[in-house]
């Protein structure tokens, strides 16, 4: 384990349309005040916005805790999304580009995969799924755990 | 609570309804000098010890039936409304929600005073637990003096939210068969709704053969915000309409690739002037710079 310490800096929650413009301003003060260039934020505060979304529209709503990251040569912004919705069966197909249930384009999930640093799902099919996100602020190496 | 403790409440506050019903008009006459009635109703003093009674005559009603605890009780229903206009009026004036919360709490001291004159009158028996139970009624009003306050601010949000979606989206004609949008802020489904009917009426009306979509002003393109933009461009296709989206930010334009969205069947342009050059030229106009060819006015 690093000595990655974190600070609790919001826990919001993710019941209306409303809410989801809560999250994404509140994603965009907090990486802000980190530091988190221009582009880094804009591609967080969307891959969080596609979360928060799938959270209301399949989940059936739930929250997101954000916890302001540092690691001693960085700082970071770590986004939980957490729904006691229905699950997903196949994680690797609800990845996969154009998948979806329902009439999107289904580009969200693996969308937002591709915006951020590390990416996580933990999710059991009729208790509910939570997408965990981290965002490093550039200039800073990133910690990789493993090499490739 | 044992049943024995129960019923004891229950006759409780059986007495201080009485006691509320009789000394009403006592009651309201100190309750109109206190600030939250004497700061709202401002017209006459006949007005606020009006407004003052009803509100001695609702908790008259919530303690005869027994449910002082009770927010919800029906005894309240009577003066929300005016309970939720004295708490917006005092917002408006400046007060906070905890300031609020004390001026309702100020309405206890001179009401809790009659109390103990009037029972010392009777024979003074169980003083002390009527006067538990009058602060348990003042505390309830209180919760809902917060509660209705807090759901007019919700209605408020919700109005606004409302008018924002009426607030007509601008078609700006920038040339003969060339119009253009300009998008400002979130664009979710309602309000994309209303930005595609806007711009096909406006390619029927203006027989317009280009339409700009400039998104300068919207701070997120996500996957549902691209998915209305195709839509829009794809509808106006099947009016005859060429759709440009300009004003697409370095930033968005990375996030847009790294999300997936394939926007190839789109024509965009980086500014709103680039996309008006570009309709122009497909128009067959051509713009020609006087300064550089010499040609300006003698
Ligand atoms: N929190 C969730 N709970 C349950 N199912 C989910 C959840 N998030 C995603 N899914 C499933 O994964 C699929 C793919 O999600 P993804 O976000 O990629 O596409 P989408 O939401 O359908 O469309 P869009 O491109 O508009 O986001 C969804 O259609 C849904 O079936
Ligand atoms: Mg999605």
């Amino acid at each position: 384990m690093t000595e990655t310490s974190g600070r609790l800096a919001a826990c919001l929650p993710i019941r209306s349309d409303m809410d989801l413009a809560w999250v994404r301003q509140h994603v965009r003060q907090a990486a802000a005040e980190i530091g988190f260039g221009l582009v880094e934020q804009t591609k967080l505060i969307t891959a969080a916005s596609e979360l928060a979304r799938n959270t209301l529209v399949h989940g059936g709503g739930g929250q997101v805790e954000s916890v302001v990251l540092d690691n001693g040569r960085a700082r970071g912004l770590r986004l939980t999304f957490t729904d006691a919705g229905p699950g997903i069966a196949d994680v690797e197909r609800a990845l996969t580009d154009g998948y979806t249930s329902g009439g999107g384009l289904g580009l969200g999930l693996g969308g937002a995969r591709r915006l951020v640093h590390e990416f996580s799902i933990d999710t059991r099919p009729g208790h509910g799924t939570c997408v965990t996100v981290v965002c490093w602020a550039a200039g800073a190496p990133r910690p990789r755990k493993e090499a490739r | 609570m044992t049943e024995e403790s129960a019923t004891n409440r229950g006759a409780s506050a059986r007495v201080v309804g009485d006691f509320l019903q009789r000394r009403r008009e006592q009651i309201s006459q100190r309750w109109a000098d206190e600030t939250l009635f004497r700061t709202v109703f401002t017209v006459s003093r006949d007005e606020t010890v009006e407004a003052a009674g009803a509100l001695v005559e609702a908790l008259a009603v919530v303690a005869a039936t027994g449910r002082i605890e009770d927010v919800q009780a029906p005894g309240f229903a009577g003066v929300r409304e005016q309970l939720a206009r004295m708490a917006a009026s005092r917002a408006r004036a400046g007060a906070t929600p905890a300031r609020i919360a004390d001026e309702v709490a100020a309405l206890h001291p001179s009401i809790s005073e009659l109390l103990t004159a009037d029972l010392a009158e009777a024979d003074g028996e169980g003083t002390g637990a009527h006067q538990v139970t009058l602060a348990v009624l003042l505390g309830t009003l209180r919760l809902v003096v917060m509660e209705t306050a807090l759901s007019a601010g919700e209605d408020i949000i919700e109005r606004q939210r409302l008018q924002l979606l009426e607030v007509a989206i601008p078609v700006i004609k920038l040339w003969t068969g060339i119009v253009a949008v300009p998008l400002i802020g979130t664009l979710d489904s309602a309000r994309s709704q209303v930005v595609m009917e806007s711009l096909l009426e406006a390619v029927v009306t203006q027989q317009a053969r280009y339409a700009i979509l400039d998104i300068t002003g919207v701070p997120t393109v996500d996957s549902l915000v691209a998915q209305h933009l195709m839509k829009t461009v794809a509808a106006a296709r099947l009016m005859g309409a060429e759709c440009i989206v300009s004003g697409i930010r370095p930033a968005i334009a990375q996030t847009i690739v790294h999300l997936g969205i394939d926007l190839g069947s789109v024509v965009t342009r980086a500014s709103l002037a680039d996309a008006l050059a570009y309709a122009l030229h497909q128009l067959g106009a051509v713009i020609v710079d006087r300064a550089a060819t010499g040609g300006g006015p003698r």
